[in-house]
């Protein structure tokens, strides 16, 4: 376990009503599903919970509503311990995977449900307020079943955000539409949080949307948040052979340190060598996994001439996409290497090629040594 | 296939028309000018239908069965309901037992039912008659509630409760306003069944009634001497009002169906 | 790094039922079972204590007309099987054939409603409100009106005997076959309305599909819609042949003959006109057990865990 990794957050932009997690573990008959988790979400953000499924996000989104309760630690929404607190009296609204509206109600009911539970005396004005901000309050009267699903999904939307709560959840609230509302709601989901300032705590498994939408994203895995931070600095720096392979596609490379100089690491991997700032690797001397992103690598049919960070292989696979080629490298001694170039009119490679992939030192990211290679590739 | 194209539409035709050749049968003989025995047709007639008490103890039978359905139906169906909730939602350590206990009856021929009830009631040494009879209708009714009912609870998304106690509401709220509206269905349908059998039963009536009197009781009875028209009457009476409820649900249900496919 | 938490991959996956088994213990359960059970425990379990025992009981020397004291007379058992044994297996037999013509009529009645006229939901919902009509019409005065159209002045007997099908001093009533016939008739519905709502549930796409595929009508229809339906044929046979067994009214009214008597009219004299309750209590106890052992050996051979 890799203790220097601590989750680590960006500077809180509000004050206010913080989630805090404090050694929160989940144990089911016989497995446990969370393991010791921290976090602290300050008030305001976009979270993202990103994960596989089965990684224990959703029964972490589950105990942060009050569905489950953590069989240790606790849990406080702006200071105030709610650990014990029953479902229906915590600060806390959940948009459902499957939406979960009442079928035998209106839509405009639906809506209204929460608020008059709370004897919101304005309750029916504030639902078709509610309705409003989502766009559909010409469809107030109608049962949920006459929905389509992006407008279900607005409705259970509305139904959580009318009640003004201090955390809302959103529990993978875009599985079930198709693509392309899946990015308008992204949009929308984004725009409407950062309207209304609230705490968002998304859980998905769809590492573009975590990006794209979160301010923060934390990946967890079988339990435990492997890594956390802004979407960017995850992406350009993973500490994790789970999150280098989660979180985009990495070619990983093991290999020896043999030595360091000006804040580099020299790294020998199967006989080339390998550059790497010292900054970027979670462990600096034996062992190592080193990483690079593939659209950092150059591929090229003659030699850069650089003494370090370039292997040479042959194409085994070539896939055209439109803005990109992408290509499929076997380099002797290391394995496949993926990579892409832009279609600027050059002429691809061809299977059977022997080509030189090369990158900036800059580029490059060290792992632990015991890392799996294979450790979060989607199957 | 030139064989299947009319042999489902002629067998099943013929089979509609054998179901109702007897309803036809009774309907038409209720308008017989029948006297004594209403065997053979004698002429047209309002009579039985201008005065369907005419004939003696029709009416009191009838009235006798109505009541009957209606208190085993309510309390089968309480009790019924409650097992089924119980069941879905809670864990228990003898289930198997229970599921024994319930399927049993469902499995069990109305003569043993009654036989058994029978030999309780002797050993108790209990009067037959009202009660009695309330009390075997109410057993073999509640099964098949709990059976109906418990299938409705179980194809009910839990997660619909989830959303009320995110939504502010306490478990008791969360149960009348969601859990219980989208269980009435079921529950109504459960307990429709229970009066239909219980105002239909012979067999388990036969046993534990004593000299109390049913409608089925009745023609059984009278069958040997003949039976008054009044009953036909009665018979396609409630034969029709249950007719009309039906159709008027089916065609509501047929306008939701409408309504929802225009959207 | 964590390999010791293998089984983690289920935690996002459980089912509805284990989030509900999950959540909900105590007290509360009890007490919504526990009046319902009560009443079965009290009126259907001891009572068939009570019946078993009953079937046990001695007739002390010198008593009145229903007169027993508890005893354990096994021969009982004997005396009852020896005298009945024809009434008991021709209630299994006239049952079964029930059955079988009642899943013979019933299954095409079935298809009729809700494959064939999927398309059609207007006179699909009359058929379906003629298919439960039975259940608001009488079970006794649907019997005896079968008794009076089948007898020997009826025009049906009538005319099978004008073509010479039926002698001339031939019957309908008070005959096997009459009471066949009524069996058949009352327990139709029981037998339809299963397969129906499994056959309502048929995608026709199969069957296209499997014509795509080069299988006959015939062959589709054993390979694919019979089998998809076997859940609701399960059903409806079973809910069929156990009341039919245990029926007496069809063999009172449509038969009462020597040749027809079923075993519920020999229980229910028993108890009622010869006042034998051990004797009735016996017949009883027997008929619930072949039953039961009748429909568990069929449950195991060809059940579906769908019926529970």
């Amino acid at each position: 376990m890799n203790a220097n990794l601590a989750p680590t957050l960006p500077e809180t932009r509000t004050s206010g009503a913080d989630l805090e997690l404090r050694g929160i573990t989940k144990r089911f008959a016989e497995f446990v599903a969370v393991k010791d988790l921290d976090l602290l979400v300050p008030s305001g953000t976009f979270f993202a919970l990103l994960g596989p499924s089965g990684c224990g996000k959703s029964t972490t989104l589950r105990m942060i509503a009050g569905l489950e309760a953590p069989s240790e630690g606790s849990i406080s929404i702006g200071g105030e311990d709610v650990t014990s607190l029953p479902s229906h009296k915590r600060p806390v609204n959940t948009v459902f995977q499957s939406y979960a509206l009442f079928p035998h109600m209106s839509v405009l009911e639906n809506v209204a449900f929460g608020l008059k539970r709370k004897k919101d005396p304005e309750a029916m004005a504030k639902a078709q307020a509610g309705l409003e901000m989502v766009e559909l309050a010409h469809l107030a009267n109608r049962k949920p079943a006459q929905l389509s699903g992006g407008q279900q999904q607005r409705v259970a939307l509305a139904r959580a955000l009318v009640n003004r709560p201090q955390v809302l959840l959103l529990d993978e609230p875009l599985g079930a539409l198709d693509m392309k509302l899946r990015r308008q709601m992204q949009l929308e989901l984004k725009t409407i949080q950062t309207e209304v300032g609230l705490t968002f705590i998304h859980v998905t498994h769809d590492q573009e949307e975590a990006m794209t939408m979160a301010d923060t994203v934390a990946v967890m895995n079988e339990g435990r948040i492997e890594q956390m931070g802004p979407p960017r600095e995850l992406y350009e720096l993973p500490r994790t052979a789970f999150v280098a392979n989660f979180l985009g596609k990495s070619n990983l490379m093991r290999g020896e340190v043999t030595g360091k100089r000006a804040g580099l690491l020299e790294v020998d991997v199967a006989g080339h060598s390998v550059l790497l700032p010292e900054d970027r690797a979670v462990q600096t001397s034996g062992q190592v996994v080193v990483g690079v992103r593939p659209e950092k690598i150059t591929i090229d049919r003659t030699s850069s001439g650089a003494a370090h960070n370039e292997l040479s292989g042959t194409v085994i696979d070539v896939s055209f996409t439109g803005t990109t080629t992408e290509y499929l490298v076997d380099v002797p001694g290391i394995g496949r290497i993926g990579t892409f170039s832009q279609n600027r009119g050059q002429q691809p490679a061809a299977v059977g090629d022997t080509v030189y992939l090369y990158w900036e030192a800059d580029y490059s990211f060290g792992l632990a040594g015991d890392e799996r290679m294979d450790a979060g590739v989607e199957q | 296939m030139k064989l299947g194209r009319w042999f489902v539409p002629v067998v099943g035709g013929l089979a509609f028309v054998y179901l109702l050749v007897p309803i036809v049968y009774i309907f038409v003989f209720s308008f017989n000018d029948a006297g004594r025995t209403n065997l053979e047709w004698r002429g047209f007639t309002w009579d039985n239908w201008a005065n369907p008490c005419g004939a003696p103890a029709v009416c009191e039978s009838l009235a006798n069965s109505l009541q009957v359905g209606i208190v085993a139906t309510l309390i089968a169906t309480a009790l019924g309901t409650c097992i089924a909730l119980g069941l879905v939602r809670y864990k228990f350590r003898f289930r198997k037992l229970t599921d024994v206990l319930i399927i049993l009856p469902l499995a069990t021929p109305e003569v043993v039912l009654g036989a058994s009830l029978l030999a309780q009631f002797l050993n108790l040494g209990w009067e037959l008659g009202y009660w009695t009879i309330v009390i075997a209708h109410t057993v073999f009714c509640m099964s098949f509630v709990i059976v109906t009912v418990r299938a409705r609870v179980s194809s009910l998304d839990p997660r619909l409760e989830e959303a009320a106690a995110d939504l502010y509401a306490s478990p008791r709220l969360a149960f009348w306003k969601v859990t219980f509206p989208l269980l009435l269905p079921g529950i109504v349908a459960a307990a429709l069944l229970s009066f239909a059998m219980s105002f239909d039963d012979f067999i388990i009536t036969n046993f534990n009634s004593g000299n109390f009197q049913t409608f089925p009781k009745f023609i059984y009875v009278s069958a040997t001497r003949g039976i008054p028209a009044q009953a036909n009457m009665i018979g396609s009476a409630m034969f029709i009002v249950a007719l009309l409820v039906v159709i008027i649900g089916q065609i509501i249900s047929y306008r939701k169906k409408k309504q929802l496919e225009k959207v | 790094m964590t390999q010791t938490i293998s089984k983690s991959g289920l935690s996002d996956l459980r089912s509805k039922d284990e989030i509900r088994a999950e959540r909900r213990k105590g007290r509360t359960g009890i007490y919504l079972v526990a009046p319902g059970l009560l009443v079965l425990a009290l009126f259907f379990a001891l009572p068939v204590v009570v019946l078993l025992a009953m079937s046990l009981y001695v007739k002390p020397p010198g008593a009145e007309i229903g007169e027993f004291v508890p005893g354990f007379e096994i021969g009982n058992y004997m005396t009852v099987l020896s005298a009945y044994w024809p009434e008991l297996l021709r209630s299994f037999w006239f049952a079964l054939i029930a059955t079988v013509l009642a899943l013979l009529i019933g299954f095409p009645m079935a298809y009729l409603v809700a494959v064939r006229l999927r398309e059609k939901p207007l006179l699909q919902g009359i058929l379906l409100v003629l298919l439960i009509a039975p259940f608001f019409s009488s079970f006794i005065l649907r019997t005896q009106a079968w008794k009076q159209i089948l007898a020997d002045e009826g025009f049906i007997a009538q005319a099978l005997k004008f073509v010479a099908i039926l002698p001339a001093d031939g019957h309908l009533t008070a005959t096997p076959f009459a009471v066949v016939a009524g069996l058949t008739y009352n327990f139709l519905p029981f037998m339809v309305l299963p397969i129906y709502a499994n056959l309502g549930r048929l995608d026709t796409r199969l069957l296209e599909a499997a014509g795509d595929l080069y299988a006959s009508p015939m062959n589709s229809f054993f390979r694919i819609t019979l089998p998809m339906s076997a859940p609701g044929i399960f059903a409806g046979t079973l809910l069929t042949f156990i009341p039919a067994a245990g029926d007496y009214v069809n063999s009172a009214l449509l038969g009462n003959n020597r040749n027809t008597t079923m075993i519920g009219q020999v229980i229910d004299s028993r108890f009622f006109k010869v006042i034998d309750y051990p004797g009735a209590a016996a017949l009883s106890f027997v008929l619930m057990v072949s039953i039961l052992v009748l429909v568990t050996i069929y449950i195991r051979r060809f059940g579906t865990k769908e019926l529970m």
